[in-house]
């Protein structure tokens, strides 16, 4: 499998990793262009960032952000991990075709029709909007892509473990939390990192459902790159992406050192030859297999 | 089933039914209803005070004069075609990139493949409006790209890029890349090598093998990619309205104008519920070729 | 099973006091339209080590998960200790299982897995770290008490399996296929180790296999299965000696069978004619329930047949054929010959000259030999 690459494939990888990171690389750099004017360079600086870390309205709107995001993604992950221990575990029940429809349906459903619906709901129960309804929606589809991708660990996940548990005296409730819930975890994590990045990102959801006090920051940037480019964007764009590369690279780091980790002890421990008292114990069992024999003899006379 | 394995199925269940489906059906039912200068913007209302009487009145008021409205004014079955349209070129831009990417990637060094997924994921968990915004920059009049071009003496005068359709299909591109990259990659990773040796063992040119094999067996992979770009592109909003100029109609960006500029609710509803009846033919497609895919691989 | 053997055999199925630890009274259990287990008798004693024997399907293993409680039959009565265990939950039976994928926890060390069931009793601290000691010790896992279950070993899990479902001390062991996913080397060795700890435990043992092998070398008595009904439950020597039906002969072991009609010839004596040109065979059977004219089987195993290239043997049975090949085993060679009839007998001979000395080769004419005592007649 490992044949050098030809030199079709080196040049797709190098334009196709261009052309996804070009665009980024420039806006990081006009981040720190001195000049108004975003596409002439004037020389370094830092004053976009000063302007947009004094701006008021940026940071409120990235505290809402902040908040709603906090709540509806552990709100979801909270209800999109019952759905899937639903789906995957209890096989029967009424409306379960319903249910399973419900959960994959907001993930195809363009985001225009979410908005719309959840406004229109929120209006016939006469809910006031604002950061709360924002929370709403945003778990409501967010709770689904907790839901696939936890349903995906649970499918693999050995049911026998859970037996086991159940075997050695738990109740369903005490092996769900003491077994399942120890294994699925890296997946309700993603599902959870997964959920908060949605919310962060959510630009046409949350704008057909906030109030005119809660403006989030997807909304705030819109409504000014509307009208054009503009610096400060640049520097908020440069401190979000700076943000999640960390976040990912660590994340991608940990995650790589563990399952190298676990892979390099899997293999210690099928190398190690048979331990010595294991050795012990079979040279006794055959001598008393020949007891054994004999006593089965007179066994099966008697 | 006990109290505890009762309340694990209900409490998603009600709040799915809560906000999801209850919402759905007052759309539907907006969209049946007729536009009024009054908060809310739609007649009838259900008034349930009334009893039976209230609620056959209801119905009786219920048709379909807004989907008729929409059929007979041409701004929004030429914004249904055009988002058809774009959706359909977009996924085949989409596919000509992602798949030698994908490609390569799956034939790299298994050591450097983490990597590159990682690379192909970075961008997924960027914001989407940030991805967007950065073409701004580059493809407006004075922007970085006709700035390169002219001062390397390519051209003499700008080009016109941003507010055209060329610049929705390159949003389009650079921001679904991602999902049509993923899906095929994981195919053509899985594909066995000696396939294509076997192949070629048994007289196939490396050119012939890729068409008889490699690309056969990633079917499914392409297949999943292009509902992954397609399904989603129709209702997109943030890249027309911010790359496409007045110019270019799409369909989530018509429901977002008649809903906040013009306030015509019951219409902004029938555009919903037409845009998913558009849709629901490639979901199901999809579903089924998921399920296809599942079955392939046990 | 082995320790009084000196004194009393171990042999409580025939003692008519004898209580049995767990009995099924008609036990069935449906899937929809498919019926796993059919009306099913069965009583297992304390202390036995006990084999369910099968090929896969034929409902052994929801046998041992309805002993379990991971399914409740669908009619009829299951007994543990004189209890109707019915509708009782897996966490609330004194049944332990260990599992075919040994089901070990991988987030808790080797440890915390042997503690886990401990920890659900009310047991103090002291006690439990006690007993998880005297299981690792059992199980020769000492050094190994801090990994967690993906440092460990295939053979290794397999310990911390049987140690994890011992440690409650239940009355009665369900093993699930417990050394199918070792390699064959490995498994003979645990195969005794099992044998070693259930004795010393004095745990009644209930395992599920397809391997008769290993059913024959560990249990005390082996029920063998087929397509949710239990066919014959005996001790290993009566079942490959005696069996009662030809898919129990052919499950377990290798033989011949040969169909052919049954004329009662004398006293405990039958004759059965299977080839118009050939002599009957005789077999000293108890000839009760046989008629003149009935269809049989007769079933015979390959080591209890001699091969002459003379008739010299004075064995009674004789049957001439034409060997068409010879597979050398090192100590046994097995002949397979075609009779003149056309019907294929194996014969497995004992190498008692070196190879070269043998005087048997491909082609010959050979005479098959055997007692009359030696096979076995089967009604259909």
């Amino acid at each position: 499998m490992n044949r050098p690459l030809s030199w079709f494939n080196i040049t797709s990888l190098t334009l196709g990793f261009t052309f996804l990171y070009l665009p980024m690389v420039i806006l990081i750099i006009y981040s720190f262009n001195a000049s108004k004017l975003v596409t002439v360079w004037a020389g370094f600086s830092t004053k976009w960032y000063v302007r947009l870390l004094h701006d008021e309205q940026f940071l409120d709107a990235a505290w809402v952000t902040l908040k709603v995001a906090v709540c509806s993604s552990t709100l979801a992950t909270i209800l999109g991990t019952m759905a899937a221990y639903a789906l995957v575990r209890m096989r029967r029940f009424p409306g379960r075709t319903l249910f399973s429809g419900m959960v994959y349906a907001p993930l195809v459903m363009p985001d225009v029709i979410i908005g719309l619906s959840l406004l229109l709901l929120f209006i016939a129960i006469g809910l006031d909007r604002g950061v709360f309804t924002i929370v709403l929606a945003h778990t409501t589809f967010a709770m689904c892509y907790v839901a696939i991708v936890v349903s995906s660990r649970l499918t693999s996940f050995d049911e026998s473990l859970e037996e086991a548990a159940l075997d050695l005296g738990c109740t369903p409730f005490d092996a769900f939390k003491s077994v399942t819930l120890p294994i699925i975890a890296p997946a309700v994590i993603s599902g959870w990192l997964l959920s908060f990045t949605l919310s962060l990102d959510d630009l046409v959801i949350a704008s057909f459902v906030t109030g005119p006090s809660s403006t989030t920051l997807p909304i705030k940037i819109f409504s000014s790159i509307r009208l054009g480019v503009n610096p400060e964007i640049n520097a908020l764009s440069t401190i979000m992406i700076g943000l999640v590369t960390v976040g990912v690279l660590v994340a991608s780091l940990v995650s790589r050192n563990t399952i190298a980790k676990r892979e390099r002890e899997e293999l210690e421990a099928n190398l190690a030859p048979v331990t010595e008292p294991a050795m012990a114990s079979v040279t006794e069992g055959v001598v008393r297999d020949e007891e054994i024999e004999d006593a089965r003899a007179s066994g099966a006379r008697g | 089933m006990n109290l505890r394995r009762l309340l694990i199925v209900i409490v998603p269940y009600a709040w799915l039914v809560g906000l999801f489906l209850i919402p759905f059906l007052i759309i539907l039912k907006i969209s049946l209803s007729d536009t009024a200068i009054a908060i809310p913007p739609y007649t009838p209302t259900l008034d349930l005070s009334a009893g039976w009487a209230g609620i056959k009145e209801f119905f009786s008021e219920l048709d379909l004069e807004n989907y008729y409205f929409l059929w007979t004014d041409s701004l929004y079955w030429k914004s249904f075609v055009s988002s058809i349209t774009i959706a359909t070129i977009s996924t085949f831009l989409t596919l000509l990139v992602g798949f030698p990417i994908a490609y390569a990637m799956a034939r790299a060094p298994s050591a450097w493949r983490p990597t590159l997924m990682m690379l192909v994921i970075l961008p997924f968990w960027t914001s989407f409006l940030i991805r967007v915004y950065s073409w701004m920059g580059i493809l407006s009049t004075n922007g970085f790209l006709n700035n390169f071009l002219m001062w390397t003496g390519l051209i003499d005068s700008p080009f016109h890029i941003l507010n055209t359709p060329t610049a929705v299909y390159i949003g389009i591109v650079y921001t679904y890349l991602p999902f049509m990259i993923l899906p095929i990659y994981s195919t053509l990773e899985k594909m066995d090598i000696s396939l294509l040796e076997a192949a070629e063992d048994l007289g196939c040119t490396s050119r012939s093998a890729f068409w008889l094999v490699t690309v056969p067996l990633a079917r499914y992979g392409i297949i999943a990619g292009c509902f992954l770009v397609f399904i989603p592109v129709n209702g997109e909003f943030v890249i027309p309205s911010l790359l496409g100029g007045s110019r270019i109609n799409m369909i989530g960006k018509v429901l977002w104008d008649e809903f906040f500029n013009n306030r015509d609710w019951p219409v902004a509803s029938a555009v919903a519920i037409i845009l998913l009846l558009i849709l629901v033919v490639p979901i199901v497609l999809f579903q089924r070729v998921q399920q296809k895919q599942e079955e392939a691989t046990v | 099973m082995g320790q009084n053997a000196a004194t009393t055999a171990f042999a409580p199925w025939n003692d008519p006091d004898a209580n049995p630890l767990i009995r099924f009274e008609n036990v069935t259990k449906r899937f929809g339209d498919f019926t796993a287990v059919n009306n099913l008798n069965l009583t297992v004693y304390e202390r036995e080590f006990f084999a369910l024997l099968g090929a896969s399907g034929c409902g052994k293993t929801t046998l041992l998960r309805m002993l379990a409680g991971f399914e409740t039959p669908t009619s009829g009565h299951i007994l543990l200790d004189g209890q109707h265990i019915n509708g009782v939950p897996p966490n609330k039976r004194a049944v332990n299982m260990m599992f075919q994928s040994y089901a070990l926890f991988p987030h808790l060390s080797v440890w915390d897995n042997i503690a886990f069931g401990l920890r659900r009793t009310k047991m103090e601290k002291d006690e439990i770290g006690d007993r998880v000691q005297e299981m690792l010790r059992l199980t020769q896992l000492e050094p190994f008490g801090r990994r967690k279950p993906h440092q460990l070993s295939g053979g290794q899990r397999q310990r911390v399996a049987l140690a994890r479902s011992l440690a409650k001390a239940p009355k009665l062991l369900l093993l699930d296929e417990p050394l199918a996913a070792l390699d064959k080397k490995l498994r003979q060795e645990t195969q005794f180790e099992l044998m070693d700890i259930q004795e010393k435990t004095g745990t009644t043992f209930v395992i599920v296999t397809h391997d008769q092998e290993e059913a024959m070398t560990v249990a005390s008595r082996v029920a063998v299965m087929n397509k949710g009904n239990l066919l014959q439950v005996a001790t290993p020597g009566e079942i490959y000696e005696g069996p009662n039906s030809v898919y129990v002969a052919d499950f377990i072991g290798e033989v011949n069978i040969i169909e052919g009609t049954a004329k009662i010839v004398g006293p405990d004596e039958l004759a059965i004619q299977y080839s118009e040109n050939a002599p009957p065979i005789h077999a000293k059977i108890e000839t009760e329930g046989f008629s003149d004219g009935q269809s049989v089987s007769y079933a015979i195993r390959p080591e209890k047949i001699g091969v002459s290239l003379t008739q010299d043997d004075p064995r009674p049975n004789k049957v001439k054929g034409t060997v068409i090949d010879i597979a050398y085993l090192g100590s046994t060679s097995t002949y397979h010959v075609r009779l003149d009839c056309g019907q294929m007998f194996s014969a497995q001979m004992t190498n008692v000259r070196r190879i070269e000395h043998r005087e048997i080769t491909w082609e010959d004419t050979v005479w098959l030999s055997w007692s009359n005592s030696a096979g076995l007649v089967l009604v259909k």
